[in-house]
């Protein structure tokens, strides 16, 4: 297990190398997929801590709507998954529901819930991560932070699309992932990801069945502090029950100077 | 409007100079709702009722400044019964300061902790008194008087107590139902082995941690035991019921919590260790334990639903006082819709393993809208013939539906 982290990481290494002599130029479809995360991670290091506001926004066939809204933190870890802590403000019967997430590369993320009218800190089983988040179509696993090991990847090919962003169209590759969590609910997504930014466009998940599953959208993409882009509008969309969830988000702050005790499990109860 | 001004002006001052920021910006939430409670059968005692109304509220404050290292909570509880005199109660649930150091965090005032992993009963949570008024299932605590030290570092967290003052447990009264076939009198003096009584300075502490898919706890008390060891007869009421009174013993209590996830699975134990320190059961030892199963399947039917099994074996020796888990079986349902009203349905019952004796349950809860909740309980007794457990409730069989608006 360790033995394969580290060949990874050290994979990971040599593939950053590579990626410093721009454009991308590796050999297999694999490694040059591996190649396009990698850099698309490196661009996105450094970050430190973020918080952003959220608004989800859940409609049901019938296009009933019904909306939450959450607040976000996030800490940066060097050499391991982000620390995040999400907060409920809405719908005001389940206000102060907090969710504490450790993430890992390869081993399982640990998760705590806390019950405010319990004031109960309760572990979640990270098996659980490929359910719905608080009823949307987005799941747990969707939320966490993306490590590069989390996944295998094969380049697929090179494509121009028609976005919300980029009517005229935008250069992306398109990249193939395979989770690599046992308990994941995909086989894997497709990605195509902006050439000129390294962030998505557009990601298709497929279930356990290898069916296309849902389609996430990133709209309105900004950039922050000259460097990291952050979409404004999450779309997602799920093809097999005809619902979809929109996350919009704002407010994004970074490096305000969140550490640890931000993110311990006490600091789950006087969250608000 | 000069009165207001002066009055603002002066608030202002306070805040600005005592405690900056506090009237700012503070978040005001809570609920109130109403509660039906229906029996099927006619009631053992002439006082108590088949129908039953009651209102409830829990209105919160919440504020925090100086980066949120420092906040304040306030939560306040009232519920008013159609005719239990000892079920319509106030309790402040919450009045407490926090402060965040980078490594150590302090909380005084009133307020609340739950320690424990199992879900049927949680041996190992004694910081906080049973609301027992509120419902059968215990779950519901009154506020605790504390000063709250903790620390969370790489090798584990610690979190130790000194708690100034005890709550009595409250218990449905003359015409509350249901209730036990005695009527524990809260309105009496309770009886206390410590010359201190209630003003007996309790401490606690706890060390958890957590190893990978490994966590567990382990807890110390000393001080006055939140269960009473002894219920002492003072009078009988008008139809010749018994009237008793809570007797409160020194204590110390171990307690081992731990869960283990493999998989789907989480593996759940709880043992508490009970040695009474005072009165007539000085001496005396008890051993309580808990251990069972939560078995998650993600996503039934190609649907969003989640199905839990919930198992769980109780044992206690009995030695203190009687429980009702002295040797039994809970098995439950957990049906988590994961739709946008966040339905939610648990069932489940507890069997006596030397009698049969069975107490089921089912709890329902949906939202309506974006602010009203709506839940419907039924719980059911079974097999409680003469001399057996819970026989004092084998006319209890209820319904209980919950409507709560929340701001």
């Amino acid at each position: 297990m360790n033995h394969t982290r580290q060949t990874l990481i050290l994979t990971a290494a040599l593939s950053f190398l590579a990626v410093l002599s721009l454009p991308v130029n590796a050999d297999t479809a694999e490694e040059k997929g591996l190649a396009i995360a990698v850099e698309a991670d490196r661009r996105d290091t450094g970050f430190t801590d973020s918080t952003a506001d959220m608004v989800m926004e859940l409609r049901n066939r019938q296009g009933d709507l019904s909306t939450r809204t959450i607040h976000i933190k996030t800490l940066e870890v060097t050499g391991d998954g982000d620390k995040s802590m999400s907060i409920f403000d809405t719908p005001s019967d389940v206000k102060g529901t907090a969710f504490l997430t450790y993430s890992h590369a390869l081993d399982a993320d640990e998760q705590w819930m806390y019950l405010p009218a319990l004031k109960r800190v309760k572990r979640i089983n990270s098996k659980n991560k490929s359910g719905p988040f608080m009823g949307s179509e987005f799941a747990y696993e969707d939320l966490a932070s993306q490590e590069i090991e989390k996944y295998t990847y094969r380049y697929l090919r090179d494509e121009t699309i028609k976005t919300s962003d980029f009517p005229d169209g935008v250069d992306c590759f398109v990249v193939e992932r395979f989770p690599q969590y046992a308990h994941s609910g995909y086989t894997r997504q497709i990605a195509w990801v902006n050439k000129d930014r390294y962030v998505a466009e557009k990601i298709e998940f497929y279930d356990r069945k290898n069916d296309l599953l849902k389609t996430l959208t990133n709209k309105d993409q900004q950039q922050y502090l000259g460097q990291y882009w952050r979409p404004n509008e999450m779309f997602m969309e799920n093809h097999q029950t005809g619902k979809s969830t929109t996350l919009r988000w704002k407010n994004y702050k970074f490096k305000s100077g969140l550490s640890d005790k931000d993110f311990s499990r006490n600091s789950l109860k006087r969250a608000r | 409007m000069n009165n207001i001004r002066t009055g603002l002006a002066i608030t202002c001052l306070l805040s600005n100079t005592l405690i900056p920021g506090i009237v700012y910006g503070g978040e005001f939430s809570g609920y109130i709702g109403a509660q039906t409670r229906n029996f099927f059968e006619d009631a053992l005692s002439p006082e108590q009722h088949d129908n039953s109304l009651s209102i409830v509220t829990e209105p919160e404050f919440f504020h925090e400044w100086d980066n949120a290292d420092q906040n304040i909570e306030i939560k306040l509880f009232y519920r008013a019964d159609q005719y239990d005199k000892q079920r319509t109660h106030a309790d402040i649930r919450e009045l407490s300061w926090t402060r965040v150091y980078e490594d150590w965090e302090i909380r005084a005032g009133i307020s609340k902790v739950f320690w424990g992993v199992a879900e049927t009963q949680h041996l190992v949570d004694i910081i906080n008194q049973t609301d027992q008024v509120e419902n059968v299932d215990g779950e519901d605590k009154l506020g605790q008087p504390m000063i709250k030290l903790s620390t969370e570092r790489d090798w584990g967290a610690i979190d130790l107590f000194i708690l100034p003052g005890f709550r009595e447990r409250t218990f449905p009264g003359n015409e509350g139902r249901p209730r036990p076939q005695v009527i524990i009198d809260t309105g009496r003096d309770a009886i206390y082995d410590s010359s201190a009584e209630e003003k007996h300075i309790d401490f606690a502490a706890r060390y958890s941690h957590y190893i990978g898919e490994w966590e567990f706890g382990l807890s110390l008390f000393s001080g006055t035991g939140r269960d009473p060891t002894d219920f002492r007869p003072v009078a009988t009421n008008a139809s010749g019921t018994a009237i008793v009174v809570p007797v409160y013993s020194l204590i110390n209590q171990l307690g081992l919590d731990g869960q283990a996830f493999f998989g789907d699975w989480t593996w759940k134990l709880e043992t508490a260790y009970i040695e009474v320190r005072t009165g007539a059961k000085k001496g005396t030892s008890s051993l309580k334990t808990e251990g069972g199963f939560e078995y998650t399947l993600v996503g039934i039917a190609d649907s969003q639903m989640d199905l839990g099994f919930v198992v769980e074996y109780h044992y206690s020796d009995n030695q203190i006082t009687d429980t009702i888990f002295d040797n039994d079986l809970s098995t439950a349902l957990r049906f988590v819709l994961n739709d946008a009203q966040s339905t939610e349905i648990l069932a489940g019952i507890t069997t006596d393993v030397d009698t049969q004796t069975i107490g089921s349950f089912i709890e329902a809860s949906r939202r309506l809208g974006d602010s009203w909740t709506l839940e419907a309980q039924l719980r059911t007794f079974h097999g409680t013939k003469k001399g057996r457990p819970l026989y004092g409730f084998r006319s209890d069989n209820f319904a209980q539906i919950d409507l709560n608006f929340h701001f």
